[in-house]
């Protein structure tokens, strides 16, 4: 047992090492920060949600951080893509927080969060789902896959060639990808990858080698912003939790990268797929289901 | 009025004929790092100048309560189909901590007046200012709060826990769990006798954090930004660490 000087809980070290290896492989396999998994779970151990937030944005910067090392090694990290998709993270997170505390002030923040979870958690890993399907019985069936669409996207201004992932697209549609998963992390109090890496692969067309790299390295610098933010706002990051949840963490990722690597990518996304869905059903089943205790005790003004 | 009210109170008990004698195991707790929750034992002495009175049995009740802070209940309610919070309560202040140990059953040891009074229970403990106006049944809200917190041993009603002998000695042993908050923890000793309220004792436990606890805490109150750095580059320095180790585990 150890004592949590933030959160002012004690927990099981071990359980939180454990918990840390855990997310981290899923982590550096799937290149998502994992806080749409390991939040939840903080809250499940009784962590308080504003301490849990704060704390895995920290841990998530370690994850990502080790794993991104690790693509870089590989050089499947498409840095100019990168850039572009946290100049737009970084606009979509600010206006992010404003919308987060218009719907605080409105008092219905925790539903609207959940709601925000299952809607798009269904969405994307049902689309995966069904797309990876497809693709691996194309695969079987020996056809080849087509492998560049020519879509309305192609026909956009401001074009910009990005050598690693072999792509010549206006920068427009990265910087809208970039803002729309800043809107959502901010108000998910996630790094976004999740909903990242499925639009890098079906919007922008990025192969799929390099959009894991890619991820993380926009979810570093993201997720260090709002660390920053919750450490000199809210006071709710627990160093000595970041620091258990991140040696499990950064070691997982490591696992994680070389798993990751050994797969196909349909594989790869189809696990995903399946990992995202879980997490949906789980949400949805909370919120659905009569709750033994309808009354929860919280701080004045958290949520 | 309060004024009158602790006049009256005064001339309730006007000879202190029996006083209490405390000691404590401990009147400091440290949360350190591998802090798993304390036991305090307090044992005491009546002290009298006069003969035992025999008309009624003496009972001790002991509390001990966290610093109080304002706290928020909220309920759920089913709307289109999904839970969702729809009321909340806001407690004006609540003990963060609430343990109490009689001598004999609740009813026998204190009555409702002197309850009242002393906020001795633990509803009477749990102050909620203007609660008829937030919503329709404060009474709901107020015991879901005691049962969340007693479930997570926060609140404890332990009845016949204080062991009294020959209405002279008294020992009982109240449970802290692990997730305390700092603060002062006011403990009383009461003394009653036929639900009356006749003595009164009280101090306080410290509980503090120490060692590194402190200094975390200290640092993400005072320098936010230091600690939130500091905080970044821990996460940076272990990634890279945990990076380079693989790498050279992978290679030699």
């Amino acid at each position: 047992m150890i004592y949590l000087p933030i959160a002012e809980v004690s927990v099981n070290a071990f359980l939180l090492l454990g918990l840390g290896g855990a997310v981290g492989v899923l982590s550096g396999m799937f290149g998502v920060g994992g806080g749409f998994l390991m939040t939840p779970l903080l809250f499940f151990i009784g962590i308080p949600p504003a301490v849990a937030v704060a704390t895995e944005a920290n841990q998530i910067v370690a994850s990502s951080f080790s794993g991104v090392l690790a693509h870089l090694r590989r050089k499947t990290v498409d840095l100019k893509m990168g850039v572009v998709l946290l100049i737009g993270g970084l606009v979509g997170a600010a206006l992010g927080v404003s919308v987060f505390n218009y719907l605080k002030s409105l008092g219905q923040v925790d539903l609207l969060v959940k709601l925000c979870y299952v809607l798009f958690l269904g969405i994307i890993g049902g689309l995966m789902f069904v797309e990876s399907l497809n693709a691996i019985r194309k695969t079987k069936s020996g056809k080849p896959q087509p492998r560049k669409k020519h879509n309305w996207i192609h026909g956009l201004p401001f074009k910009m060639r990005f050598r690693t992932s072999g792509l010549y697209i206006s920068v427009i549609p990265p910087l809208i990808v970039g803002v729309l998963v800043g809107i959502l992390a901010a108000i998910m109090g996630v790094g976004g990858g999740f909903i990242m890496v499925p639009a890098m692969i079906y919007l922008l067309g990025m192969p799929t080698k390099v959009v894991v790299g890619t991820s993380l390295f926009q979810i570093i610098f993201v997720t260090g912003f709002t660390t920053l933010l919750h450490a000199t706002t809210n006071y709710t990051v627990d160093m000595v939790l970041a620091v258990l949840l991140l040696v499990g963490g950064v070691v997982g990722a490591q696992f994680g990268t070389v798993i990751g690597a050994r797969l196909k990518a349909e594989q790869l996304r189809i696990l995903l797929a399946i990992m995202v869905l879980v997490v949906c059903g789980k949400l949805a089943l909370d919120l659905l289901i009569q709750p033994s205790e309808l009354f929860s005790v919280g701080a004045v003004g958290g949520h | 009025m309060r004024r009158l009210v602790f006049l009256l109170a005064l001339f309730a008990m006007p000879l202190q004929a029996e006083e209490v004698v405390l000691g404590l195991s401990q009147d400091q707790v440290s949360i350190s790092t591998n802090f798993d929750g304390s036991e305090i034992t307090l044992y005491g002495a009546i002290k009298r100048e006069a003969p035992i009175p025999t008309e009624e049995p003496l009972q001790v009740v002991v509390t001990i309560s966290g610093p109080k802070e304002p706290v928020t209940v909220r309920r759920k309610d089913r709307r289109l189909g999904i839970w969702v919070n729809v009321d909340a309560l806001s407690v004006s202040a609540a003990p963060s901590f609430y343990a109490i140990a009689t001598s004999a059953d609740w009813g026998d040891v204190i009555n409702e007046a002197d309850d009242l009074r002393h906020t001795i229970s633990i509803p009477r403990a749990i102050r909620s200012v203007g609660a008829w106006s937030q919503v329709d049944e404060p009474r709901d809200f107020i015991n879901a709060l005691i049962r969340i917190r007693t479930d997570n041993g926060l609140y404890a009603l332990k009845e016949n826990a204080v062991d009294l002998r020959d209405s002279t000695l008294f020992t009982t042993s109240i449970q802290m769990p692990a997730n305390l908050t700092e603060g002062d923890y006011a403990t009383r000793i009461f003394l009653t006798r036929s639900g009356k309220v006749i003595s009164k004792y009280e101090t306080s436990i410290d509980v503090r954090k120490v060692g590194l606890e402190r200094w975390l805490f200290n640092l993400s109150r005072k320098q936010p930004l230091v600690y939130g750095l500091l905080s970044l580059a821990i996460a940076i320095a272990a990634g890279w660490g945990a990076s380079a180790a693989f790498r050279l585990i992978r290679s030699g």
